[in-house]
């Protein structure tokens, strides 16, 4: 928002529409959660209150524990590969001419696949006995590769999959970012005989920062609510080597009818989306432009 | 001795020029002096950009060879020219501080730690940046950011000119001043060759020792600001220099005399015989509205008067004669107008005369 | 040059290859897929889109996904619309808590709402139809709009406002007249982006719906049956979700670059 903005709290008028069906969708199902997550459900209509204790479970539980440090390995491993080979695509690809708009639908491609359906894509593709990809690894390069029964072969698939799926993202931010920056810094840096390096650390990426605080945002939030490709592609599994937050959760409230327990983690989950994003939002908005200034 | 020299340099986009439109750089031969304080002025899209360009390596010319000294660097990146550039839009590496901006070049170069260090200080020193030397440079105003994007290329030991691309642009018009001041005292203490793209004439005319005019991507003149107005050896150059420009009046030649509507005007005798060589073809008399006087009613050329503004020290009366629109500028109009008609006189040795849009007849041509 | 088109080459063969191997798949029988590793059909058949074609409940529940989608961009947008203008031009009690408290919503996981929301919608007699997926889906999709939309409109300068209302404009009319014209390619990435994730969403399109309007992708876990897998049908149905996708994305395709930095470059 930028600060050159008239004071008039009658804009209030322009905003409720949206806030209200905002709140509808989400603060009362919020309250609905956090009342849940105080008591213990038996069943629909019998419940007692149990309060707090319901988040100290949560906190020393096993299968929380277990899915929510997956839940960060693979947050922090597909950002590690998404995010360079994101910028490297963008760097790769033509500024103008007649490529640009096909290169353009293939990137996007890939998010514009339900959710499901890249499961699908990759559970074929992936597969030993149908799939190009899985004869490929156990026949050509005789790597015991079946993502059904191998917990590294499930991740290096999911991981894969994700990869696939989300890069194009970044891409395109990065792109649209690099697109913006004006011909003269780069006369300039040649003139000033910068090296590609150089180039790329001192004026792209500093230009960058902007898109890729957004990039990086929602491919956390993206990657950490993750559903319907690992489950459509491993079920979970082996045994619950690939089963990630949203889906613990999802099987905790409907597999195990536990509402209440189910709503706790849910809370908890929801909190560590949030501090972390906050805590990414700052860092990154930080960096490059305090260090040094007095 | 000429530092940056073009032959037969011309440039097209589209890369194969066939007939003169398809050029935005005609095909020129022009010499920049060492150590010159240059203007290139013309309005946009005349090809002053792409000239700069052509010098400092970022674009290299479709056709001829450039120059330094007698090296030919038409081959040579911008880099390993000795050229520094300023541009429009202050070009700053955000993530850096100042200093470290100023020192980019440099480390580049994998210059000794201890010279930058002591480059950079002095080119601060020189600029006023030594206070905000520390800071970071995406947080200092448009001014401080083109000195900083100046200094980078001061601060090379070996840099021999300087382009500026409209460097003002985006400077506040009381800033605008003192920066150009700024620019000639590093000028003098420097003798840097200094390039000075602009279409600003005001801008041109304070900076440059010389000027040179371009229009449809050809150098039209190259001079003194004096000469450029005093003599325009081009009726472009007379119209785009001055406020308001050169008035032009259509003539045709009789003898030794020009002839506007009935009324004679007496040529000079280089005029008068240039005239007769040039043979057929438009004439034009050229004079400055500060030069036009008025007459005694009955004698001259009466004008007859269709506006007249009060611009504070002198009256711009705007005039019609025999088609021909006339500014004038005088200190007192009302004194000389009546019944809505001016006489006015032109004196013969501000009278410039123009075959096809260009000068002809006056010693500054035979000089050259 | 030549090193950039090759690793550029590379990574568009491994978006494409996948999606390849889905659509090839969705012409070959049964058999031969189970059977052998064919790069090509051998027998090209249309058998498994016939097969979806002349399901009532396969058409129905594409229809049924169409439809959510849509709805929802057609509530979404006009909600959004005088949303973020409040942000980019006004400066009133709570807009920043208001704003955060907007973006926090494209952080919620679904998981933790998929009972409340069942019950939610049952009670106000919505569940299993369209309209419940459609209103749910604002949850994220209208606080996304809204932030895409504030972009845009605060890359237009205010002084455009001062001007129209100088002018004699009143609200409503410098807004259709004027305003909304300059922020259109703001509206169609927003459009775009509303389209995309109500699409590809399908947890809480699952739990809303069971029957009356069961999303196409729901209806593709029908083709998993304990006698085995219809490989065919699955790849058919795959293929089919990617059509919406490739038309929006073509209409919008010089525009994607600008789009996905948001109007924030």
């Amino acid at each position: 928002m930028n600060n050159n903005r008239f004071a008039d709290n009658r804009a209030w008028f322009l905003v409720l529409p949206a806030t209200l069906l905002v709140a509808f969708s989400s603060l009362i199902p919020f309250i609905a959660v956090v009342n849940y997550s105080l008591q213990i459900v038996f069943n629909m209509n019998t419940h007692s209150f149990v309060g707090w204790s319901t988040f100290h479970d949560a906190l020393t539980n096993e299968e929380f524990r277990g899915a929510l440090g997956r839940q960060v390995l693979f947050t922090a491993i597909v950002l590690a590969i998404e995010v360079p080979l994101g910028i490297g695509v963008a760097l790769t690809m033509p500024r103008s001419g007649r490529a640009v708009g096909p290169i353009m639908v293939v990137l996007a491609l890939p998010l514009l696949v339900p959710w499901n359906v890249v499961g699908l894509i990759w559970q074929i593709f992936a597969r030993g006995d149908i799939g190009l990809f899985g004869a490929f690894v156990n026949n050509v390069l005789h790597i015991n590769y079946n993502y059904a029964t191998g917990s590294v072969s499930a991740w290096f698939t999911v991981v894969l999959m994700s990869v696939w799926h989300w890069t194009s993202l970044i891409a395109l931010l990065c792109y649209a970012g690099l697109c913006a920056i004006p011909g003269a810094f780069y006369q300039a840096a040649r003139i000033d005989g910068a090296s590609r390096w150089a180039v790329f650390r001192f004026i792209e990426l500093p230009k960058l920062r902007g898109v890729l605080t957004i990039a990086i945002l929602l491919r956390f939030v993206y990657s950490f609510k993750v559903y319907a490709e690992p489950l459509t592609v491993t079920g979970g599994g082996p045994g619950s080597s690939t089963t990630f937050m949203t889906e613990m959760l999802t099987n905790t409230a409907i597999g195990q009818f536990a509402y209440g327990k189910a709503a706790a983690y849910g809370l908890l989950y929801f909190l560590i989306i949030l501090l972390i994003s906050y805590v990414f939002y700052i860092v990154l908005t930080r960096v490059g432009t305090s260090e040094g200034d007095q | 001795m000429a530092l940056i020299r073009f032959d037969g340099v011309a440039h097209s986009y589209s890369g194969h020029a066939e007939k003169p439109a398809d050029y935005a750089l005609q095909p020129m031969n022009f010499s920049w002096d060492d150590g010159g304080a240059y203007a290139l002025l013309g309005p946009s899209g005349c090809g002053k950009s792409t000239l700069l360009n052509i010098c400092s390596g970022l674009l290299k010319p479709s056709e001829g060879r450039v120059f330094f000294g007698d090296r030919d660097v038409t081959d040579l990146s911008p880099e390993r020219r000795n050229i520094a550039q300023v541009f429009q839009f202050p070009v700053l590496y955000d993530s850096m501080s100042v200093y470290d901006n100023l020192a980019f070049p440099l480390r580049n170069r994998k210059v000794q730690r201890s010279h930058i260090d002591r480059r950079v200080r002095e080119v601060a020193e020189m600029l006023d940046l030594g206070s905000v030397l520390k800071r970071r440079a995406s947080g200092l105003g448009a001014e401080l950011k083109q000195k900083i994007s100046m200094g980078r290329g001061l601060v090379r030991d070996d840099t021999s000119a300087i382009l500026f691309d409209e460097p003002l642009t985006v400077i506040d018009p009381q800033l605008k001043w003192r920066l150009r001041r700024q620019l000639k005292e590093v000028h003098k203490q420097f003798s840097h060759t200094m390039i000075y793209v602009t279409h600003d004439q005001i801008e041109a005319l304070t900076f440059a020792d010389k000027v040179v005019v371009m229009s449809d991507g050809e150098i039209v003149q190259v001079g003194t600001p004096q000469e450029l107005f005093e003599r325009p050896e081009h009726t472009f150059v007379g119209f785009f220099i001055g406020s308001p420009g050169m008035n032009f009046i259509e003539c045709r030649i009789d003898g030794d005399s020009a002839v506007i509507g009935e009324r004679r005007v007496s040529l000079s005798a280089s005029q008068a015989n240039a005239a007769a060589q040039a043979g057929s073809g438009d004439f034009k008399l050229g004079i400055r509205p500060e030069f036009v006087e008025a007459a005694r009613p009955g004698e001259g050329f009466a004008a007859r008067v269709t506006a007249v503004a009060d611009m504070g020290e002198f009256h711009l009366v705007t005039a019609d004669l025999d088609g021909n629109e006339l500014k004038i500028k005088l200190p007192d109009a009302h004194a000389h107008i009546q019944d809505d008609t001016l006489h006015v006189q032109f004196p013969s040795e501000w009278l410039c005369l123009y075959h096809n849009e260009r000068l002809i007849g006056h010693e500054v041509e035979v000089a050259a | 040059m030549t090193i950039r088109r090759i690793c550029l080459t590379l990574f568009i063969l491994f978006l494409l290859i996948p999606i390849y191997w889905l659509v090839m798949m969705s012409f070959k029988s049964n058999t031969e897929i189970t059977s052998q590793l064919t790069f090509f059909p051998k027998d090209w058949t249309l058998v498994h889109y016939h097969d979806i074609f002349n399901s009532g409940k396969w058409t129905g529940s594409f229809l049924h996904s169409l439809s959510y989608v849509a709805l929802n961009v057609a509530i979404t947008l006009p909600l959004a619309i005088p949303a973020a203008y409040a942000f980019s031009r006004y400066d009133f009690l709570a807009d920043k808590h208001l704003f955060f408290w907007f973006l926090t919503n494209l952080m919620a996981p679904p998981a933790v709402f998929l009972i409340p929301y069942f019950q939610l919608y049952h009670s106000i007699h919505l569940f299993d139809t369209v309209y419940a997926v459609a209103l749910a889906h604002t949850l994220f999709n209208l606080p996304l709009a809204v932030w895409i939309l504030e972009g845009f409109m605060s890359g237009v300068p205010r002084e455009i406002d001062e001007t129209a209302y100088l002018d004699g404009y009143s609200l409503p009319r410098f807004f259709i007249k004027i305003f909304l014209p300059l922020i259109g390619s703001g509206i169609g990435v927003a459009a775009f982006f509303c389209f995309m994730f109500s699409w590809i969403e399908l947890l809480l399109a699952n739990t809303l719906t069971s029957s009356n309007a069961m999303p196409f992708a729901t209806m593709m876990s029908s083709a998993f049956t304990a006698s085995g897998t219809d490989w065919g049908i699955l790849a058919a149905a795959g293929t089919l979700t990617l059509i919406p996708g490739v038309l929006v994305i073509w209409f919008v395709r010089h525009r994607i670059a600008s789009g996905f930095a948001l109007g924030r470059v």
